[in-house]
This record gives structure tokens, C-alpha cells and sequence, in this order.
């Protein structure tokens, strides 16, 4: 029999203003092994927990219950306490009277005989744990970045600086991301090749860091400190070794009708090509589905004229088998596709553009080498409209519930840099908020308008209409002065939501990542562990998390880094003990466990079992606690029932339906 | 018994969460003060695949009015494939329970993240009312267990 001690938690008022807290001690008291009970204004502070650890050793007791807040916050805090006491942590058990009680339920009463359940289901399960040991595991010290922007470029260079190996995995033939594609950064005017190039120079230079562009994760299997990925390095056709990157052959190539992803599609690029002219690696790829030669089999052009012969027509993709001890996530974001925004005419006017557009259009590498012109005639534009918000802060299904953060930020940026380079062009902004919180944004706002006399308008637009001379109505409506606006724009530039990179999902479940409604990866805490993932040993850097600007990029990234590299810098990581055990004495040999464990982890051997004085030799399953990891698949696929899980068993579970429901 | 429901009828609800999405989601709820009725009592497992037919069958023999098991989304579980096992076995056990008499109304299986705390508290009070309008369970009751 357990002597239990159960100790409620007031967690100031947090609990105790719902929850009768004294009552439910008391009542503990009635529970069959209860031989302890107190309650203490906070069990998680020093004092509380030395409570327990006294009435531990005074009383004897094997097993606690702490009636607190969720076990997912205190739950480790309350199982050391014990565990330094002198008992096994995992007798103890958390009945969650905070979020699944107090702070939802506004009757005393009712909350307090709920808090009361909920304590008799913990002191029912308490009575039925028994102690488990850990076990060790390896720690690969290598790790993952899954992309190659400046969130993924930042935290391989933390991690490779503090000197273990990182591999960085980009999709896209060159690192740099999404920042190599902006022109200015806010709210210095920083031109962002500028501040990235050297970072991506130094990343690529660096002896710890190994960087597969072109690639993508395929497969990921292991767990913290021990995982297996598969990375899929799609072929080139040019061989990374001997080609010397002089560019003659996207000079020569005559395919060059593809639009190109790097300018947004603003004009076209070869089949054979780099994104851009710092691209890293400095080697072209062969997009396969716009050459010539792949299509039709004639021309080679590429090939004749490169003098390094680097061009291989044959090269296939490649499979890297790789072991890391930490993935780190930064998967970045892209536009929202406009389509359920036909209004502003993007779909009908080339002169309404996105901001990203704008971006490329202001960048001197651009399609119109920086000059600010109209893509339908190339006339310098005199009238610009900005839209704010589309898709942003949307209530319907139609666009994103969350605000994007960034584009108050960058159409600041955007109407004060054409301001300052063309003085006689007019700049309206359309607004619901300007938001700029943030280290010398809301200065950097204030100059747009202030010194850089850009019209700020608070209101939505409602419809662009394209007019028949190649102008822009802009229907829009002024909340302030409460009227109807209706102006002729040279140029509208809509700030399209960000959303996360349509590939993140996949990504997500082959690392087993949770991931929220609007495809963000969800933090393990939103507070107190914002890098990391619920899934242990997954880190997430950069937009993949939420919407963020560079500068929250790069912290986050290098807090990410900081993760890894506490998981990196450990030997041996303490394994959950809640695994698979089979009772070998029923179990029959039949296999069922093993097909469905995702771990692989249960194996079979023949063994001498000796039933009650009753000797056979017979096949059993074998649970491997190294690979286990405890979701308790094959112990209800079991027919026999021989299988349980630790921690998480049959009787208990029942006991806790029993105490429920009583 | 329907007039007595109408009066003091205070279900039983056992709500099963996996411990990544749905448990969190729970405590997600809980954080944001996003209410739903007392009769709903959790129980933590690892996995909605952990979820034993056999103890949602001891449930309603104990005398539950209804069961939930909530687990991560089709595709996000944290173990993988967990909860296209829950799905299938929960399908069959629910058909076979309403075979024999407990209407499937008293058994829901949904699945809630752990970003979906509005969702955790707007199912459990979905749940709750139909549970109310279903009225008590007797049908797997075990009477020998009741006063």
C-alpha cells in the first residue's frame, strides 16, 4: 500500500479564489493511501516544494499527488523535488486544478467538488505507480538547418562558431532567402545586400559548416540527440566541383523565357541560371523543365561553351544519409497568393503590384535596374497608392486572422525612399493601424510623414478600378473625415500578407512539429520557450514561428542556436522511462505491436518462459527503451493484452476512469 | 427520467487528451479563460491512440454520460501515424457501441492542437449540451456499483 501525500497548490489566487483549496485537502484525506494532506499559497516556490520534501521523509510517503497548475509546467519541478526527498520522481502525479479547473469555472462550488475529482483521479493512479529509471542516450554532436535564409544562415553560423558541425539545407539553388531579395532594410535604410552578403560569404567559409543548396529534407527518423534525415540533393547538372562560375553559359543559353522566382516574375531568366549575381554557391543550376536540351534533346549549347566542363546532362538526383542531434527549423515565409483579392486588380493591371514586387522594382539588380517605372509602359509613375493590410488582419476566411508586423514597417520605408529619389511623385497610404513598435520605428514613421510629407489616409479601399488610359481609380474611403475617396494612381502597391512557406507542413510532419492553424510551428511555451518545439531536439528560427522583421530574426535565430547548442554540448540525454513493456508471460509472439510502432523499436526473440513452474520456450515481443518512445500504440492493438505502458498503464487509466466517474 | 433531467441533470463527461496537442490545447483554453462546463473531467495520456476501447467501455459501465477523445489533427500527431489508429478503433468501437444501445452522440472524437484553445472550449461545450439533451446513460451502467 502507498502512503500518499497530496499537497494543494493556491497559486495565490489563481486557484484559491475559485477553489475551496482547504476543503480539498481535507477531502483528500478520505482517499484509501492519502496519509498526508496540506495546502500552501505556492507549492512551486522554495518553501512549497521544501514542504513536500519534509512531509516526504516525517511521513514516509511514496508516493504525491500536487494539485497545481498543469503538469506541463511544474511537473518536472515537482517530480526533482521529490526525487532530491529521496523518492522516485515518477510517483509523483499533478491533478491540474488551474487550467482545466479555477480559471475556466466561476462557481466556488462547483469548481471545488471538480478540483476534488480531479485530485481523487491523481491519488488513484499515484496508488498504482510504480518507480522507473531512465535510461541514456546518445547525443550526435552535428546539427540541421533546414533553410537558407538569414533565420537558418544566422543560427548555422551561432552553432558553427561555438564549434560543432552544422549542415544547412536550402531548397533553392543559393542561400540568402528572402532578405537578398529586398533592396533597403528599415529602419536604418541599410541596403540589405549589403549587411547579408558577408554573413552569407562568412557561412559559406566557414570550416564547421557544410551547405547543400538545391536539396530537401526527404525523410527524418530518430528522435532527440539520435536523428536520421534523408536529404535529397536534386541534380544540378553542373558539376559543383569544376565549375569555375564565370557565367558564359547563361550568357549563351537560348532558352530565356522563364520568369524568374527571384524577381517575382517581373521579367524572365534562362534555363541555366543563378538566382542572382552574389549567389551562393556561385554555381547555376539547370532548371530541366525550360531547357531545350532536356525537352527536345538538341542543343548543348551550354556544354560547348563551357571551358571547365562542368555541364553534366546525367547527373541524377543524390540521397544524403546524415545523423544530427538537433534540427533547427527556419523555413521562412512567402506573399499570400491574391487571388481572393480581385478587387485591388492585381490579377488585371501590371501597374498593381505587391511590396515585395515594389522590392525588386527599387533594387538596381532589378527588372528595371532600380529605376521606378510602370511595367505596363515604363513611364515613371507620379501618383502612388499603397494598401495596407491585404489579406492582414482579415476576420473572414478570405485572408489571414494575424497581422503580418511587417508591412507598416516597409511601406514607411517604401513611400520615404521614393519620396527622397523622386520628390515630385505624391505617396498615399491607405491604413486600418499603423503599428511600429520597435526599437526606432515609430521615429522612422514619424519622419515619413513628418519630414517626408507622405499622405497617411486611415481607412480601407475599397475597389481599384483600371481605367481606360492606363490609370488606376482608387475607391477608398477616409474614416476621419468620414467621406468617400476616390483618386487616380500611377501605381498601386498592395502589402500582401506573409504567410509561412508552403512546404513547412510537410516538413512539420516528417519532424513531428506541431503546427498551428495558419501553418506556423507552435513553440514549446509562448512565453518562456518561444525557440523551441514541443518536439524535443526541434528548434524554430525565424518567420516559421510567426511573423517577424530582420532584426527579431536574427535574435531569434541566435537563440535558437543557443538551444542547439545546449543539446549539442551534452553526452548523453536521460531517455523518457514511460515506455512499452510486454508481460511475457501472456504475450504470444503474434507481431501485431511491432507493425504498428512508428519507432520500430519492438523486436522478437525466442526465450525460456517459465509459466508458473511451467517451462516452454517461446517467441515474445521485446521492447527496445532506447527507441521507445511511448505512445502507447501496440498496447491497445495488443489481443492478448500483454502489453502496458509505463507510467501510463491499463490499471491506472482505468483508475482514474473509476475515481472520475464515481 | 426526463423530468428529472430537466431539473438537476449534472453529466458525466470524461474527455481523453493526447498530451501534445490536446491536453495543451486544454491548457491553452484554460489560460485564456475560455469556459466550458465542470462536468467535463480530463484524463492525460501520452497519445489518443494509448485510448483503450476498454476504457471508454468502463466509463459508461461507471456510469459516464458521455466520452471524448481528443488527439492532434490527422497528420500532426507526435507520434507519427497515433491518431489514424485512435480514428480507426474509435470508429468501430463507436458503431458497435450504438449497436447495442449508447447513442453516438455520447461518443465524439475531435481533434484539437494545442494553438486551438478556443476550439477545446467551444467542443466541450457543444458536447456538454448534447449530452444534456441526450440525457442520463443507463444503458451501460453497472448497477450493482450504484447506491
Amino acid at each position: 500500500m502507498q502512503r500518499i501525500g497530496v499537497f494543494v497548490c493556491h497559486c495565490g489566487s489563481n486557484i484559491a479564489a475559485t477553489v475551496d483549496v482547504k476543503k480539498v485537502a481535507e477531502w483528500a484525506l478520505k482517499e484509501p493511501g492519502v496519509v498526508h494532506a496540506e495546502d500552501y499559497p505556492y507549492m512551486c516556490s522554495e518553501a512549497g516544494q521544501s514542504k513536500i520534501q519534509a512531509a516526504i521523509k516525517e511521513k514516509n510517503l511514496t508516493g504525491v499527488v500536487v494539485c497545481s497548475c498543469s503538469p506541463r509546467m511544474h511537473e518536472t519541478t515537482f517530480r526533482e523535488a521529490a526525487e532530491r526527498a529521496g523518492i522516485n520522481p515518477y510517483m509523483v502525479e499533478i491533478a491540474n486544478i488551474r487550467e482545466h479547473c479555477s480559471w475556466i469555472h466561476k462557481d466556488m462550488e462547483e469548481a471545488t467538488k471538480k478540483a476534488v475529482i480531479l485530485m481523487r483521479a491523481a491519488v488513484a493512479k499515484v496508488n498504482l505507480n510504480t518507480p522507473l529509471k531512465p535510461g541514456e542516450s546518445r547525443v550526435t554532436k552535428r546539427a540541421l538547418v533546414i533553410g537558407g535564409g538569414i533565420a537558418g544562415i544566422q543560427t548555422a553560423l551561432d552553432i558553427a562558431e561555438a564549434g560543432y558541425k552544422v549542415d544547412i539545407v536550402e531548397k533553392t539553388p543559393s542561400i540568402g532567402g528572402r532578405m537578398s531579395q529586398l533592396d533597403k532594410t528599415f529602419p536604418t535604410l541599410d541596403c540589405s545586400a549589403c549587411i547579408l552578403t558577408p554573413k552569407m560569404v562568412e557561412v559559406n567559409k566557414h570550416e564547421n559548416v557544410n551547405i547543400y543548396t538545391y536539396s530537401e529534407v526527404e525523410k527524418v527518423s530518430g528522435f532527440v540527440g539520435d536523428f536520421t534525415v534523408d536529404i535529397r540533393k536534386k541534380a544540378r547538372s553542373v558539376d559543383m566541383d569544376k565549375c569555375t562560375g564565370c557565367g558564359v553559359c547563361q550568357e549563351k543559353c537560348p532558352s530565356k523565357k522563364t520568369p524568374s522566382e527571384f524577381n517575382r516574375a517581373l521579367n524572365t531568366r534562362t534555363a541555366i541560371y543563378t538566382p542572382f549575381a552574389q549567389a551562393i554557391p556561385n554555381v547555376p543550376v539547370i532548371d530541366r523543365e525550360a531547357c531545350i536540351k532536356f525537352k527536345t534533346g538538341k542543343c548543348g549549347i551550354c556544354e560547348k561553351v563551357c571551358q571547365a566542363g562542368a555541364i553534366k546532362y546525367d547527373q541524377e538526383d543524390e540521397i544524403i544519409t546524415e545523423k544530427y542531434g538537433a534540427i533547427v527549423v527556419a523555413t521562412g515565409f512567402d506573399m499570400i497568393k491574391l487571388d481572393n483579392y480581385d478587387e485591388y486588380a492585381y490579377s488585371q493591371s501590371k501597374d498593381v503590384i505587391t511590396s515585395l514586387e515594389l522590392e525588386r522594382i527599387m533594387n538596381a539588380a532589378g527588372p528595371t535596374k532600380g529605376h521606378l517605372e510602370r511595367l505596363s509602359d515604363g513611364k515613371a509613375p507620379k501618383e502612388m497608392v499603397f494598401i495596407q493590410c491585404v489579406g492582414s488582419r482579415c476576420s473572414d476566411d478570405r485572408g489571414k486572422s494575424y497581422c503580418s508586423k511587417i508591412c507598416c514597417m516597409y511601406t514607411a520605408k517604401h513611400a520615404m525612399l521614393i519620396r527622397d529619389k523622386y520628390p515630385d511623385v505624391n505617396v498615399t497610404v491607405f491604413y486600418i493601424d499603423v503599428r511600429t513598435p520597435g526599437k526606432n520605428f515609430d521615429e522612422f514613421y514619424r519622419r515619413a510623414v513628418e519630414d517626408y510629407g507622405v499622405n497617411y489616409i486611415k481607412g480601407q479601399v475599397g475597389k481599384v478600378i483600371p481605367q481606360p488610359d492606363g490609370k488606376l481609380l482608387v475607391r477608398g474611403v477616409d474614416l476621419i473625415d468620414n467621406k468617400q475617396i476616390l483618386k487616380e494612381a500611377d501605381m498601386v502597391v498592395l502589402a500582401a500578407a506573409i504567410e509561412p512557406n508552403k512546404d513547412v507542413r510537410k516538413i512539420a510532419t516528417m519532424l513531428t512539429a506541431s503546427i498551428d492553424t495558419n501553418n506556423f510551428l507552435t513553440e514549446a511555451h509562448a512565453k518562456l520557450r518561444p525557440v523551441e518545439s514541443p518536439t524535443a531536439g526541434i528548434f524554430l528560427s525565424g518567420v516559421c514561428q510567426g511573423p517577424k522583421d530582420i532584426p527579431e530574426t536574427v535574435s531569434q535565430a541566435g537563440a535558437a542556436a543557443v538551444k542547439a547548442i545546449g543539446l549539442l554540448a551534452k553526452d548523453k540525454l536521460m531517455t523518457n522511462p514511460c515506455t512499452a513493456k510486454p508481460d511475457e508471460l501472456m504475450c504470444n509472439g503474434c507481431s501485431q505491436c511491432a507493425n504498428v510502432c512508428p519507432y520500430g523499436a519492438i523486436s522478437y526473440e525466442v526465450k525460456e518462459i517459465n509459466d508458473h513452474g511451467v517451462r516452454e520456450t517461446r517467441r515474445v515481443a521485446s521492447v527496445n527503451s532506447a527507441l521507445c518512445q511511448g505512445c502507447g500504440a501496440c498496447t491497445v492493438t495488443c489481443p492478448s493484452g500483454a502489453m502496458d505502458l509505463q507510467g501510463f498503464s491499463n490499471r491506472q487509466i482505468l483508475a482514474e476512469v473509476d475515481a472520475i466517474c464515481r | 427520467m426526463s423530468i428529472e433531467a430537466n431539473e438537476e441533470f449534472k453529466p458525466k463527461i470524461v474527455a481523453f487528451c493526447c498530451n501534445w496537442c490536446s491536453y495543451a490545447g486544454a491548457d491553452l483554453a484554460g489560460s485564456s479563460r475560455l469556459g466550458y462546463p465542470a462536468d467535463v473531467k480530463i484524463i492525460r495520456v501520452p497519445c489518443s491512440c494509448r485510448v483503450n476501447p476498454m476504457f471508454i467501455l468502463r466509463a459508461f459501465e461507471k456510469g459516464a454520460d458521455g466520452v471524448i477523445l481528443c488527439g492532434c489533427h490527422p497528420g500532426d500527431c507526435h507520434y507519427s501515424t497515433g491518431n489514424f489508429y485512435a480514428r480507426r478503433r474509435m470508429t468501430m468501437l463507436f458503431s458497435m457501441l450504438d449497436y447495442i444501445g449508447v447513442e453516438n452522440g455520447r461518443t465524439r472524437v475531435e481533434w484539437v492542437s494545442a494553438a486551438e484553445g478556443v476550439k477545446f472550449s467551444t467542443t466541450m461545450n457543444e458536447f456538454v449540451e448534447k449530452i444534456h439533451s441526450l440525457g442520463k446513460n443507463v444503458r451501460l451502467g453497472d448497477l450493482r456499483c450504484r447506491n
